[in-house]
């Protein structure tokens, strides 16, 4: 029995597709905005070995890094409740993406730092600058820059990862094709065509990122 | 009064005895040269001047500034001495006029305006004006070591410190950076240079120092101190480094 | 009704098992659909290269639930009835395949180009030179980044869940249901999977300073 491929009603609800991309795209962004922060902060208690803290941060990474992204999303949205803290299905995705993100920028950004030549801190500190002040304008923009094609590349791993997300009905794109399916029956088309939306989100984001690196951290080269 | 005194100076690395009491007393204007085998403790010297390294015994004054092994207040030293690195050490990200800015507007917060204006006339001193708005890594070594003088006498420093500033140059280069220290030297600046050049060192220097095992081992006018020097190390020293030159 | 401690640590090994289980037949299965992807990937032959790059592009651009989702509706256009299991592997072993062959390609790139130009002056076929005189080397800068990837093919596995899958996510959800104790017993999945992602970690990291692997 030959299946007939019918991707009419799924692209009738094309809209609904793009709406779900468009929070799928919201959620990364704030997610890379809050999440690089923390990476950042995490990289300088880690690289300046800032006790205790950079312990913590240092189980924090390892916690993070070797538990699957659902898990914490389902510890986050189901588990927390029973302390008290209940969050709506976009807090408690917005949550575990700032928090998984945040742990893999820690480590990326820290080896960005790390390599930093020894030349430079000493020629900062030559001219009077403090730790800070040599961190704010000699080390962070040039390490930033290093490692930033890694950052991107987890960037677009969290984004794609927050397909997840639509099992707790955060209503971004991977929700909206489960909507679709549910009604249409056309499983395959649905979600064929949701996975090129994805695909497409990747390589454009990917360019974004790139040119954004390159704006932002290599100067006006 | 000596602008920079350096009194029974000691430092160890763990167990290893680097600097075993050095005695130095610098005047204002001076362009001393420390030459020396290479585990001296020449360079090493040098940095404990700027607190770059640390001091285990002994007192250093700068222009009224104390170091010790128990204090130091780097920030205030650091804005009387500068230095000048072999690797140059330029910040890459920053052009070379940035470069330039940067210390005055963070450190002395000085106004952006004046310091862009300090930066030109620093870059002019050194003959790169035109370079202002280039990345570092357009320029030639002899160049970039330029920018870095220029970086560090933004600062206004009464002493500048070079450390070994034209080793890591290609032969053709080391004059152009040469020419703008023998100038510096002539405006009265006081210079306190680790180096291999011997010839610069006796054309252009007052004093001569020269280390062995971490100490003084021999000082004196370089001109007189080449050609008749008193100590067997120093006479080996100089025949050591004539065969190479 | 009670549930005590250890029931709840019962009822997680079982998934666990799945999840280890899951994890190995992905890793393998995809090691050596992995491998193939390599040859093709670095072949002579553009269309090859083409097709190869194209499924890895597909494969790292996408999300893991999205693939795992088009395995499973996909293969049940055809007719054939897949369990949760058989999606699982299928859907997995490409993910881990198209990545472990990145990962290969990288560490073969990175062998010096004097290598392949010996090798080909004394006349051997390509295939040979890979056989004889790359991989080998390869092989040896590969292993701490494999041994890094498997730790994102056990965490992949919990994706599985979504689709039916009784391994220790699935488990854990329906235990937290019944016990209504969510944030015991998701604690306790994070738990499982730290236990075996962890060393894993630890071992790749220790494999990448033992053997200088470039970066």
């Amino acid at each position: 029995m030959a299946y007939q491929f019918d991707f009419a009603p799924v692209l009738a609800q094309a809209d609904l597709l793009l709406k779900g991309a468009l929070f799928t795209l919201q959620l990364t962004v704030v997610g890379t905005v809050l999440g690089l922060a923390i990476g950042v902060l995490g990289a300088v208690v880690r690289a300046w070995r800032l006790r205790p803290f950079d312990a913590l941060f240092g189980v924090y990474v390892e916690l993070i890094r070797n538990t699957p992204f659902i898990v914490q999303l389902f510890f986050i949205f189901f588990g927390l409740p029973a302390l008290g803290v209940r969050l709506t299905e976009w807090q408690a995705a917005v949550l575990a993406m700032v928090i998984n993100l945040g742990a893999y920028s820690t480590e990326i950004i820290r080896a960005g730092i790390v390599a930093i030549p020894k030349g430079q801190l000493e020629a900062a500190a030559a001219l009077a600058m403090s730790r800070f002040e040599a961190f704010r304008h000699v080390v962070l923009q040039p390490a930033l820059a290093k490692v930033w094609p890694a950052l991107s590349s987890q960037i677009v791993i969290v984004m794609l990862g927050s397909a997840v997300c639509s099992q707790i009905a955060t209503e971004e794109l991977s929700f909206a094709a489960n909507f679709i399916q549910s009604r249409n029956f056309r499983a395959f088309e649905t979600y064929l065509l949701t996975t090129l939306l994805y695909l497409v989100m990747a390589i454009v984001v990917r360019q974004l990122l790139a040119w954004l690196g390159q704006r932002l951290l290599m100067g006006r080269r | 009064m000596p602008l920079l005194r350096v009194s029974a100076l000691h430092k160890y690395y763990g167990d290893n005895h680097v600097l075993k009491g050095v005695d130095l007393s610098i005047e204002e204007g001076e362009v001393v040269a420390i030459i020396g085998r290479s585990g001296s403790g020449k360079s090493t010297f040098l940095r404990t001047l700027n607190g770059l390294e640390s001091i285990s015994d002994g007192v250093i004054e700068v222009d009224g500034e104390y170091l010790d092994a128990a204090r130091a207040d780097l920030r205030s030293l650091r804005q009387k001495v500068g230095m000048v690195f072999q690797q140059f050490n330029l910040f890459p990200h920053l052009t070379v006029g940035e470069n330039v800015m940067l210390a005055p507007q963070v450190v002395k917060k000085t106004s952006k305006a004046e310091a862009r204006q300090l930066a030109h006339q620093m870059l002019e001193r050194v003959g790169l004006g035109e370079k202002f708005d280039a990345y570092p890594d357009r320029l030639s070594g002899g160049q970039q070591q330029r920018v870095a003088i220029a970086r560090a006498l933004a600062m206004s420093p009464k002493v500048l410190l070079c450390d070994e500033i034209t080793s890591a140059l290609d032969p053709e280069l080391v004059n152009e950076v040469l020419g703008v220290v023998r100038q510096l030297a002539k405006e009265g600046m006081t210079l306190i240079m680790v180096t291999h050049e011997m010839r610069f060192a006796r054309e252009v220097g007052d004093k001569l120092v020269f280390m062995h095992q971490g100490k003084v081992h021999e000082m004196g006018n370089p001109r007189e101190v080449f050609a008749a020097p008193q100590t067997p190390e120093l006479a080996n020293f100089i025949g050591a480094v004539a065969q190479v030159g | 009704m009670d549930f005590t401690l250890w029931d709840i640590v019962r009822n997680l090994l079982i998934g666990l098992q799945w999840t280890v289980l899951l994890s190995l037949v992905a890793f393998v299965c995809g090691g050596i659909a992995g491998l193939l992807l390599l040859v093709a990937r670095i072949s002579d032959s553009g269309l090859w290269r083409a097709l190869a790059r194209g499924y890895i592009e597909l494969f790292q651009g996408t999300p893991l639930l999205m693939q795992l989702f088009m395995v499973f509706f996909g293969i049940a256009l055809f007719g054939i009835d897949v369990s949760a299991w058989m999606a699982a592997a299928i859907a997995l072993t490409l993910f881990t395949s198209a990545f472990l062959a990145e990962i290969w390609r990288g560490c073969v790139e990175s062998i010096p180009r004097g290598q392949w130009e010996a090798s080909g002056s004394l006349a051997l076929s390509r295939l040979e030179q890979l056989r004889h005189v790359i991989l080998p080397q390869a092989l040896r800068i590969a292993i701490a980044p494999t041994v890094g990837f498997s730790v994102q093919v056990v965490k992949g596995t919990a994706v599985t869940s979504i689709i039916g899958f009784t391994e220790l996510t699935k488990t854990g959800g329906m235990l937290a249901n019944a016990t209504f104790e969510p944030f015991l017993t998701y604690g306790l999945v994070a738990l499982g999977y730290f236990i075996l992602c962890y060393p894993l970690s630890l071992s790749a990291r220790y494999l990448e300073r033992r053997l200088h692997a470039p970066a």
